[in-house]
Order: C-alpha cells, then structure tokens, then sequence
C-alpha cells in the first residue's frame, strides 16, 4: 500500500478555477476530490481526463500527491496546499474564504 | 485552427506522409509547380524542390537541368549558404518545425531585402493562423495550408491589422508615412 | 505624456478584436492550449496558481488620471479590487476569468491602454527611468526613446516568435534608475566628445537561472540610427538565439557564446545594411514630434527655499521623516518628486486597492498634476510636485496608508508574487518580505541602517531581481519544502553587479534571523558613510557568512 494517495487536478478554461477530479465530474474543494490509491485507477482518470480538455472544459490535467494527517487528506507539496486554499497572504480570497472551505488545510 | 496541417491534434508536418495540403500562393489557391524529392527519391523532369543538404551534395547535376529548381530549408539552416546559386532558384520553401521557431521569419526577411531574392518564398510546416500577416509583411507569398482552410480565413487573417507601425519586406506604408501624409 | 492618435487607436482595437476571435477560437477547439498559449502571452495572460493573471502595460511607467481610473473600474469589474505594480513598471490582476479578457482589453482601449506583449517570446513593455522628466542629473527624457522603441516593438512581423522574451530598458542619467545593463537590451543616453547625444547601447544582460551584466554593443549611436540598430541586434538573436534549450534561449547565453566582439561584429554588419536601406532612420522631425509629447508641464517660477514646506517638517515628525526618505530634489526650483510607498509595514509589496487607485487620480486632479509613475521597485511617483503642496499631499497619502516612510530603506522591499500567486514559483516571497518588514519596523532602526534595497525572488526566474539586491533572496524548494538562498552585494544601478551567494539555503523560520544577521555584521563594520551594499564590496562576504550561519551545527 502507498504512503500517499493521489488526487487528480486541472484547472478550468473559461475562468481559470482550480478543479479536482471526482469519478467523471470537476468539484472545486479539495475535500470532495477522489482520491487514488492505487497508480492504475489514478493513470486511468488521467486519461479520462483527455475528454475534458478535447471538449474544453479544463486545461493541463495532471496528478498530485496526498497524504493522511491525523484523519484529514494534506498535499505533499506546498504548492498544492497553496492552490487548494489561496493566496497564504490573504485569507479573504480564494477558496479558503468561503463556507464551503475544508480550514484542516 | 492552426493552419497548416494542425487541425487542433498534432500531425507530422512531412508531406511525404500523405497529409492533404493545399498551396495559396499570393491570395488564391495555386497547383503546385514543384514537386519536392526526398533526398533519395529520383528526379523527375519538371520543377522540383531538394533540401539543402541535397542540393549540397547534387549542384553541379541540379542546377545543369533545364527545369525549375527550389530549395527548402530547415529552420537553422540560413538562406546566405545558398551563397551565389540563389539566383538560380525560383523556389525557397522555409520550414516551420514548430510555429514558435521564429527564425523562418527572419530567412524570409533577409532573401528579400538582404539577397534580393524575387522568386517564391513558401512557408511549410507547423504555423497558425495568427501568424500568417507577419508571414505576409516578411517576405512570405506562398503558405502549404491543411485542404480545408479556406481563402476567406486567410484573406481575414491578412486584414486583421489596418495599420503597421514598422517597414518590412512588402513595402507596406508604416504609419509614420501615413501621418507625414495626414499632415500634408 | 504620449497621446495616442487615430493610428496608434487603431493598432489596439484591431489588437482587441484579434484576440477576441483568438479567444473564441480557443473556446470552440480551434485552436488547442498548445497553440493558444503564446496568443494569450502575447496579450499577457498567464495561467496562474489559482485563476488566470492579466498583466497590463505600463509604458514606461507612465500614468494619467483617467488610466488609473480605469484600472481601478477594472480591478472591480473583473477582479477582486486590487491590483499588484511590477518590477517592469506594470500592473496585474490576479483573478482574471479569460471569458472576460476582451472587455476588459476593450474597457482599457478606452483609455489607450492594452496587455500588448507583456508576455510571451517578444519584445515586452520598454521601462525607463521612473523620475524621467524631474530628475536632476538627467541629460534627456528617457521616454523619448521609449515611446519611439514602443513603436516599433509593437506588433513587429519579424520578431514575434524569439527564442525566448526579450526586454529594453532606457535610462537618460548618469545615475541608472532603470538598471539597463541587466536588461537583454539596455541604452543609456550619452553625450559624446563632439557634444552630441546619443545612444551607448548594451546587450545580454539578464536575471534568471545565469544572471549576466550586458555589454556595450554600441559605443555610440546616433539618434537617427536608433531602430536600425536596435533591429540589427535583435535580428542576430532571432538568428542565432537558441532554440533547443529555453533555459539557454535568452540573448544573454548568445552574447556569451559568441563573445561580445564576435557580436558586435554581427550587430554592425546587420546594421551597417539596414542603416544604408534607409528604411529605419529616425529624422530630426521625428524625434521633434515624439519629444513634444515629453515636454515638461510649465513650471511655476518658484523658489527653492519654501518656508512653508520646511515649517511643516519642523512641525510635524511623522512629515518630516517622510520628506527625508520620500521626497527627492527636482530640477526645477520650488518643485520636489515625491515617492508613494506601496510597502506598508507587513503589508503585501507593490498591491493598491481600487480604492487607493481612484483617491490618487482624485489627488493628481487636484493639485494639478497630469501623471504618476510605477518604478520598477513596485512603488509609485509623484514626478512634478511643488514643495508648498507637499504638507497637504502627505495628509492625503497618509490617509490611504500610502505614506509609509520608507524609500529605499531596509523595509521598501521588492518581492515577486511568489508560491501564494505564481504558477512557476518554488517558494513564497511576500510572507518573507512581511517578517522581514515587521522585524525592522522601527523608523530609528531603519535610519540606522540606511539604504538597503532588498529584493526577494520565489524561484529562478529571477522576477524578484535578487540577483540585483543589495541583499537577495532566492526562495527554492527542497522535496516540496520551502528554503531561502541568501545573496549579498548585487546591485541594478550604473555600478551594476551580481550578488554572492553566502551558503547553503536557509528554512523559512530562520531566513530572517539570517537577514538580520548580515545586517547586524554591516552595523559593526560600516566606515563613514557607508551604505550596507558598500560595507560588503569593501570587507566581502565572509563576516556576513559566519554570522548568517553561527548556530549552525556544521563548519561552513
């Protein structure tokens, strides 16, 4: 079994928002991605996501890594952190600041 | 969409590979008087286009036969190795490997003006749409297109920019001179 | 300033619809993110960490009130009601929706703005020295040269796919404001023996991955040759530039390769063609015309010595302070230029709100002054301001919290958007550059230490300048960790230099002690008046070296 997990993510054409990929369909918080264990079910959703961009609705699909803290999904990379939530500088914009918004990242 | 043989998917940009392509030649579609040989294909009697390396190799041979020759060259590979054989040629067929190799803009502009090229610079390979006018200004009047762009897109992609600011290979009148004439 | 007339009015709407039908395209599948990619660069739009970012130009940094008005509707309209002032003179929005970028080009149309070539393999927006016009030591007005480069850059048939961006910069002073020789392209105005003016010319300079210093390619240019040899160099590198490699594709890596003679040697030939065609030559009347535009307003016939003012700064301390670090000597009598810090303690360098942007085309309104400038040190200038009006200007800046009384010093930092922002980014720069501002708040400490120009990059890119700062710190990342490399002694003045790396990089949590650190060594070394960049010329890098790294558990 692998330490991480992965998640597959793009970002959306018209308007640039980060997407995450959850079985077919594009959701914008990170908590309601799906998440792969296995490298086969991650390459193969990678794929799936060709669809997407030929029918432009995101550009440059790509898979991060994630790992389990203390219950709750984290990127490995700062950088995937950073894109799930906003701007660490202004926590009244992006993603962070809404509802919606999952604060154990 | 891309117009020479990039229909939005990525396809090779060898013609040898049986792509359909269309030649416009200053504005309208043109059969094509040449017939480009690959560097171990045999020559046939007319017009025929040779890369450079082959033309290296074959001058004495080629330029002794009494038909239309051109010359295609690859995008590192400058016009001036010609050297005094350009008068020769009637064809100078400028590849594009990418459309972001942006020296063919450059060869283009130099047989023009620095060689005094008048014969017929034809751009091949992979350029757009976007980058046909500039093709046009440089020196550029005859474009390998994919069969189904039509003369419509191209003669809006020429009239896209009404006003040029700087000179180039066809003489277009910069907007300098257009204001020197307002003020007339 | 430049006004547009009917030609150049006509090139950006043409440039407007163009990418309008780029844009459909793009939507409908026309044209794949492969191909589109440099089309939307090439009206300066990136895809960034969080949505797409639209860079604005600045013309050598110069802004009416109506622009401002109009960046300030477009950061409301469009984005989230703030902008960010680069270090080439421009301005970007962050949260730009592509499906909005034709109106939003269409709105900046309005007021002889665009996005033209603020990206992409081009030649981009041409900066110039930020006090042009006002300056004491200046010779010319920079932005002659500028606007006339302008010009021709734009939209040029040739020079639209170039290995890589290629960037000019003008500076007409002995003292360099527009660091010219760390541009691909640099000119500084000169006057030669004979008394004339003209153009010594530089080439390969840059920052990034290889920072280089660039080399005189032209000793002297004459007005009239200007573009002719402008095109020759940038001919060459169209040429020659690699293509196979983007992180040797820069003129910088040409200019190495060749040697600088063997590219001069290349530069006049080209020109010495171009020049004879006569086809770019740049007449007197010409150059006239163009330095109409730059005339300076009329200045009232005012003393030097304004009671006034120097009452205000005997009365007030907090104006006082201001006026020692924001306000510089003009070459008119009477008049000052006066420096907006957009570097509020712990606040995020460079950003204005729609707010903050309206109230200062509110203020040019009302005292009179027909533009402000963007200075490649993400701060913004007042050029022509009369003395007596200073007092009331400074209550007004105070206001908007844009008076912060810290040009040049050790907490007026520059800093790239960084990791928070930027797609290319390895590390955050603005929390570095808060921490670093917090630390150093106090105004005495700051007096103290004197001028110190800090500047933060978070990766390679260089977009920071760090290689240029007094001290530079390079944000890197170490298996997805943040880490800091810490550089002293560059700088993008006349006395252009290359900053020393110290060491081994530093975590985010001890970057800053490491900061204060140099600059503790800096405090006990200095002689006379030194500044922190002089100390370190004179003693070197080790002192700093040991006492950035004491602590640390292994020898250095």
């Amino acid at each position: 079994m692998a330490e991480t997990d992965q998640i597959l993510t793009a970002n959306r054409l018209r308007d640039g928002e980060v997407v995450y990929w959850a079985a077919g369909r594009w959701v914008t918080e990170l908590d309601q991605a799906e998440v792969f264990a296995e490298d086969a079910a991650a390459e193969s959703a990678l794929k799936a996501a060709d669809a997407a961009v030929r029918a432009r609705q995101v550009v440059n699909p790509y898979l991060f890594e994630v790992r389990r803290e203390g219950g709750a999904l984290k990127p490995v990379k700062e950088r995937e952190i950073i894109r799930a939530a906003g701007p660490t500088v202004r926590p009244d914009l992006g993603k962070q600041s809404s509802e919606a918004f999952d604060v154990s990242l | 969409m891309g117009v020479s043989h990039m229909t939005g998917e990525k396809q090779a940009p060898n013609a040898s590979e049986g792509i359909s392509l269309r030649l416009i030649r200053d504005g309208a579609f043109v059969e094509d008087q040449y017939v480009t040989l690959g560097d171990d294909d045999p020559q046939p009697a007319n017009g025929t286009i040779v890369s450079l390396a082959r033309f290296e190799k074959e001058r004495d041979a080629l330029v002794a036969r009494n038909a239309p020759l051109g010359v295609r060259l690859k995008s590192d590979e400058s016009p001036e190795r010609l050297g005094e054989d350009l008068e020769r040629l009637s064809v100078i067929v400028l590849e594009f490997p990418k459309f972001r190799d942006g020296r063919a803009f450059s060869w283009a502009r130099m047989l023009r003006t620095r060689l005094g090229f008048k014969g017929e610079i034809r751009a091949t390979g992979h350029f757009l749409y976007d980058q046909l006018a500039h093709m046009r200004r440089v020196g550029f009047d005859a474009f390998e297109v994919r069969e189904n762009f039509t003369l419509d897109e191209f003669a809006r992609a020429m009239g896209e920019m009404t006003y040029v600011y700087q000179p180039s290979a066809d003489g277009r009148r910069t907007i300098r001179e257009l204001r020197a004439l307002a003020r007339t | 300033m430049y006004r547009y007339d009917e030609f150049d009015a006509r090139v950006v709407a043409d440039r407007v619809k163009q990418f309008r039908y780029q844009v459909e395209r793009r939507l409908a599948g026309e044209l794949t993110e492969d191909e589109f990619k440099p089309l939307r660069l090439m009206n300066g739009l990136y895809l960034q960490l969080h949505a797409y970012m639209l860079r604005i130009a600045v013309p050598y940094g110069t802004l009416a009130p109506k622009q401002l008005r109009m960046l300030a509707h477009i950061a409301r309209k469009y984005d989230k009601g703030y902008g960010h002032f680069t270090t080439r003179q421009n301005i970007q929005f962050n949260w730009i929706k592509l499906v909005d970028v034709p109106d939003a080009l269409a709105d900046l149309a309005t007021v002889e703005m665009h996005a033209i070539q603020t990206s992409g393999n081009c030649i981009r927006n041409v900066t110039a020295d930020h006090f042009a016009g006002a300056a004491r030591d200046e010779l010319e007005d920079p932005r002659i040269l500028a606007e006339i480069v302008r010009q021709w850059s734009t939209l040029h048939p040739e020079f639209s796919f170039l290995p890589r961006k290629f960037k000019i910069a003008v500076s007409g002073s002995e003292h360099d404001r527009a660091a010219v020789k760390f541009h691909d392209m640099g000119v500084e105005i000169i006057r030669n023996d004979e008394g004339r003016v003209g153009y010594r010319v530089y080439a390969g300079g840059g920052m990034g991955r290889t920072p280089y210093i660039g080399h005189v390619v032209g000793d002297f240019v004459e007005k009239q040759d200007i573009l002719a040899f402008l095109e020759a160099v940038m001919r060459v590198y169209n040429q020659s530039g690699r293509r196979d490699n983007l992180f040797k594709a820069r003129i910088k890596i040409l200019v190495n390769a060749l040697g600088p003679e063997e590219m001069r040697r290349q530069v006049m030939r080209e020109f010495k063609e171009i020049k004879a065609s006569g086809a770019l030559e740049v007449p007197a009347e010409e150059l006239a015309r163009i330095a109409q535009y730059f005339a300076p307003p009329a200045f009232e016939v005012l003393s030097d010595n304004a009671p006034d003012y120097e009452a205000a700064r005997a009365a007030s301390p907090a104006f006082h302070a201001w006026t020692e670090t924001n306000v510089t000597p003009h070459r008119a009598p009477g008049y000052a230029i006066a420096t907006i810090s957009l570097k509020p303690i712990g606040g995020v360098p460079g950003d204005a709100t729609h707010e903050q942007i309206d109230a200062l085309a509110d203020l040019l309104d009302e005292f009179g002054m027909a533009e402000l400038r963007v200075s490649h040190e993400q701060n913004l200038v007042l050029p022509h301001v009369r003395k007596k009006d200073l007092p009331a200007i400074f209550a007004k800046l105070d206001a908007l919290g844009l008076a912060t009384p810290n040009a040049g010093l050790v907490t007026d930092i520059i800093a790239c958007p960084g990791l928070d922002y930027c797609d290319l980014a390895n590390a955050r720069s603005i929390p570095i550059a808060q921490k670093i501002s917090e630390r150093f708040a106090d105004l005495d400490r700051q007096h103290d230490i004197g001028e110190l120009k800090i500047k933060i990059s978070g990766c390679i890119n260089a977009c920071g300048h760090h290689h240029a700062g007094h001290i530079g710190v390079l944000g890197v990342d170490k298996k997805g960790v943040e880490y800091y490399q810490l550089q002293l002694g560059g700088s993008g003045a006349e006395d252009a230099s290359i900053g020393d790396i110290l060491g081994p990089a530093f975590g985010k949590d001890e970057i800053v002690d490491a900061v204060e650190g140099v600059i503790g060594v800096y405090l006990e070394r200095r002689e006379k008046n030194e500044r922190f960049l002089d100390t370190v010329r004179r003693v070197g890098i080790e002192p700093f070296k040991e006492r950035a790294y004491a602590g640390w558990a292994f020898h250095i």
